[in-house]
């Protein structure tokens, strides 16, 4: 039998959902099938989440029906929600951290006897579903402990032990490198294979190409378009999400300047159990890409750098030598670093745009008392010139999309006016709008003056905009690919470690072990 | 001390509706202003300038030392140790100006001697509670409950299980510190006052304030923005212990001794006032006229109790209890689901 003619087991029928007076849904209608994966698709504030949230019982729906396997159903908790089978996993893992991986499988349904948790049934659940997942963690690891991709591997085991028909994903892979992407993809195509209905969001395109087999996309809070995923190219994907033709993704690369001035030169950086011997140049208008697995050191070799953490080496910041013990320091130097992980290092949640644009540079705004003006007339420019868009000026800034959130955070560390920018992630859960801009951004920079360096697991993204990349494996560099030599294959040669180059001119980076 | 916290379910992005006037603003004024009404409307004497005089400036020691425990709270700490570590540095200051009664005589010297020797303690003792906080990183709740116990049994040492007394001259002397004020204003009104407007201040326009709440926050952002996050919460524990020196400075005057049961529970009172003003438990947002409202609070209960034959005086800390979870589960209105 076809299983695209097989009933949905879960739909939504025209959908509507308003926050106060706005409605934010317009009648959204989805189907999801036994076996099959669903990718919903759309910019950020296209109404993905929201439109999850209702399918999973977080929110309700204003308008419209629900059904699943037929039934018209209204979901008062995502605990109902549960009940028939519906789960949902969050982007932001719902796990407890001290908790071990067994307690958090059964966390709130634990297994007892009597009055006593039956640890050893517990066990024998515990090592059934993770060998279903073909993942044999231990048990009794803290969760704090694992990988990404583990936590989302157990995230999908509570899924499954809570018997889902239906799973869905928000952005599944967003912190997941490209050899961890391949596993969950693995696990999905297992899942569809047991005839579990799957939804997933990703921004990654090429993704939800190969993993897809029906389609939904939204825009401006309706479904544009929907049907078989195999239609459309991921060209045609961007098209319909953004509404109007995609010009070339990347900005045109300038011819690089060989005069240009060597904003750092850094020679045998150690980062204590990170990395070590990290040397490499970087010049004034240079974009340097940094590519690698997760796990690869990356972020620690440049958070040593900056400061962040404890390193030793020598550092050259236009010639002169430097040494950075803590962040300010890096940043009274010119030298600032863009975290990859926005929400729980980059910015305040909880505040608002004002206070987060200005928490890293408030020295400038401030004599004795804090300029409130200054801030504001600020923000003003910063809203302006990286275009970002907030329902009102007072919203906290937990509340702004993930790529309003990004611009924020890039306005953030530009203001400190750097003369060497470090963007780990830059374009991290960021949609493809808004990933245009911030090329587009990081090349105006570079040919501004700034040398930047840019940190990024999407080979795609550093093929596309760097002028050099480098390969990091196991905390070294294995590899540096520049020119008509940058393409995926080679940069992934190094990254797996098949490939090892001597650099040219290289001296103090061999391996003497 | 604190982990980042993540939102369980982060509100829609865009659309979040505007935040309306909290009951987190209002919330402690009305209680204020509903509070000095039941209490003029039971007692005519409540209004009376006496009276007035007689509550602010008996709240003025919680009060200034409250204002300190706003920054501490504010940017992710605790301190339970203010109560013993005023009655230890009363005892000291004690000591210290009876011990130089001989070479100083009585006068201004020797009053100048002990106040110096009893803000140099308080910085001392919030410098060794700091250090011990952001160096060694032990969390703030078990430090300063150790330093609680230390400096409590160091003042019942010192005064051997009695009392401390200032020399009876010196203490006729010192007196006005406490009785004394300007234009009908005691010192200890006055001094309050200004270190909580100053305290608005700090708190709410300078970059120290709003590093405050950043590393309150989140501790891993205010890090990753450059905020030296130890040296400031570092610095909140050091004005702390200076502002307890200063109220212990107001408070020798008043009663001329000290014992093991001075400052007693002063802890809990200061983080009642400051929790009861809306700023946050667990950090990341701190206002000072809030902690001032709510000292007010505290001790109009008490004030009220005593003028009025309603409820037994005896049932103050009930009804002080009452106000504090009152004024937690009003804040939790203003954050539904944090």
């Amino acid at each position: 039998m076809d299983a695209a003619l097989n009933a949905p087991v879960l739909a939504l029928e025209g959908i509507r959902r308003s926050f106060g007076p706005v409605e934010v849904l317009h009648g959204v209608d989805i189907a999801l099938r036994p076996g099959r994966v669903h990718a919903l698709i759309g910019e950020n504030g296209a109404g993905k989440s929201t439109t999850m949230k209702i399918m999973a019982g977080y929110q309700p729906a204003s308008a419209g029906r629900i059904r699943v396997g037929g039934q018209e159903v209204v979901f008062r908790s995502m605990a109902e929600a549960e009940a028939l089978g519906v789960v949902m996993i969050h982007q932001e893992f719902n796990l407890a951290e001290h908790l071990t991986v067994e307690q958090n499988l059964f966390l709130g349904r634990e297994l007892k006897r009597g009055f006593l948790l039956d640890k050893s049934a517990m066990r024998r659940r515990t090592r059934e579903l993770l060998a279903r997942l073909d993942r044999p963690l231990d048990p009794d690891l803290p969760v704090s402990r694992l990988s990404n991709s583990d936590k989302q591997m157990l995230e999908i085991a509570k899924a499954l032990s809570r018997e889902a028909r239906v799973l869905i994903m928000d952005e599944p892979t967003a912190v997941l490198t490209l050899a961890e992407t391949a596993v969950l993809m693995e696990q999905i195509r297992a899942l569809r294979a047991a005839g579990t209905a799957i939804l997933f969001t990703s921004h990654k395109l090429d993704e939800v190409k190969a993993l897809a087999d029906d389609l939904t996309i939204m825009r401006d809070g309706a479904v544009v378009q929907s049907g078989p995923a195999a239609a459309l190219s991921p060209h045609d994907m961007a098209e319909a999400m953004v509404g109007r033709e995609m010009s070339d993704l990347f900005p045109p690369r300038p011819p690089l300047d060989p005069a240009a001035p060597l904003a750092l030169s850094v020679r045998g950086l150690d980062v204590p159990g990170h990395a070590s011997g990290i040397s490499f140049d970087l010049r004034k208008g240079e974009i340097l890409g940094v590519a690698g697995l997760i796990g690869a050191g990356r972020t620690e070799t440049f958070e040593g750098l900056c400061g962040l953490r404890p390193a030793h080496g020598e550092v050259r910041l236009f010639g002169e030598a430097v040494r950075f013990r803590a962040p300010s320091e890096a940043l009274a130097q010119g030298v600032a670093y863009l975290t990859e992980d926005r929400k729980t290092r980059g910015l305040l949640l909880a505040k608002g745009m004002r206070e987060n644009l200005t928490l890293q540079s408030l020295r400038k705004f401030a004599r004795i008392l804090v300029d409130r003006r200054a801030e504001e007339r600020a923000l003003d420019r910063a809203v302006r010139e990286f275009d970002i868009r907030a329902g009102s000026r007072s919203m906290l800034v937990g509340n702004l999309s993930g790529g309003n959130q990004q611009k924020l955070l890039f306005a953030k560390t530009l203001l400190s006016e750097p003369r060497v920018l470090i963007a780990d992630e830059p374009t991290r859960g960021v949609d493809i709008g808004a990933k245009q801009q911030i090329y587009a951004l990081l090349r105006e920079l570079a040919a501004q003056g700034l040398a930047v360096v840019v940190i990024s697991s999407e080979m795609q993204e550093l093929i596309g905009l760097a002028d050099r990349i480098l390969v990091m494996r196991q905390g070294r560099i294995l590899g540096e690919v520049a020119g008509a030599e940058m393409t995926e294959e080679a940069v992934v040669r190094y990254a797996m470690g098949v490939a090892r180059q001597v650099r040219p001119g290289e001296i103090r980076n061999e391996e003497t072990a | 001390m604190t982990a980042p916290l993540q939102p369980s379910s982060p509100p829609p992005a865009a659309f979040a509706p505007r935040r309306r006037i909290s009951m987190t603003v209002v919330g402690p004024i009305l209680a204020l202003i509903l509070l000095a009404a039941l209490g003029a409307w039971l007692n005519p004497n409540f209004l009376s300038a006496a009276n007035i005089t007689n509550v602010l400036a008996r709240s003025a020691f919680i009060g200034i030392i409250a204002v300190g425990m706003t920054f501490v709270i504010t940017a992710g700490g605790l301190d339970l140790s203010v109560g013993s570590m005023a009655a230890f540095i009363a005892g000291l200051m004690i000591m210290v100006m009876n011990a130089a009664l001989p070479s100083l005589g009585v006068g201004i010297p020797i009053v100048l001697l002990g106040m110096g020797a009893a803000l140099l303690a308080g910085l001392l003792a919030g410098l060794l509670n700091g250090l011990l906080i952001t160096r060694l990183g032990i969390e703030a709740f078990i430090v300063t409950l150790g330093s609680m116990g230390i400096y409590r049994s160091l003042v019942t040492w010192l005064a051997d299980g009695g009392t401390l007394s200032l020399d009876f001259q010196l203490r006729s002397f010192y007196q006005p510190i406490y009785y004394g004020g300007i234009f009908g204003v005691s010192w200890p009104i006055i001094v309050f006052g200004l270190v909580a407007v100053l305290g608005e201040i700090v708190m709410r326009s300078t970059v120290f304030g709003r590093w405050c709440a950043a590393i309150g926050s989140n501790e891993q952002v205010a890090k990753y923005s450059s905020v030296r996050v130890a040296r400031v919460r570092l610095a909140t524990y050091v004005m702390l212990g200076l502002l307890v020196g200063l109220a212990v400075i107001m408070y020798v005057p008043r009663l001329g001794s000290a014992s093991a049961s001075t400052g007693l529970l002063w802890e809990l009172e200061a983080i009642a006032a400051v929790i009861i003003g809306g700023t946050l438990l667990k950090g990341g947002f701190g206002r000072v006229w809030g902690t001032v409202v709510g000292v007010l609070i505290l001790s109009l209960i008490g004030n009220i109790l005593n003028l009025t034959d309603l409820v037994s005086p005896y049932l103050n800390g009930a009804i002080q209890g009452l106000i504090i979870v009152l004024a937690v589960i009003l804040q939790r209105e203003g954050k539904p689901g944090a």
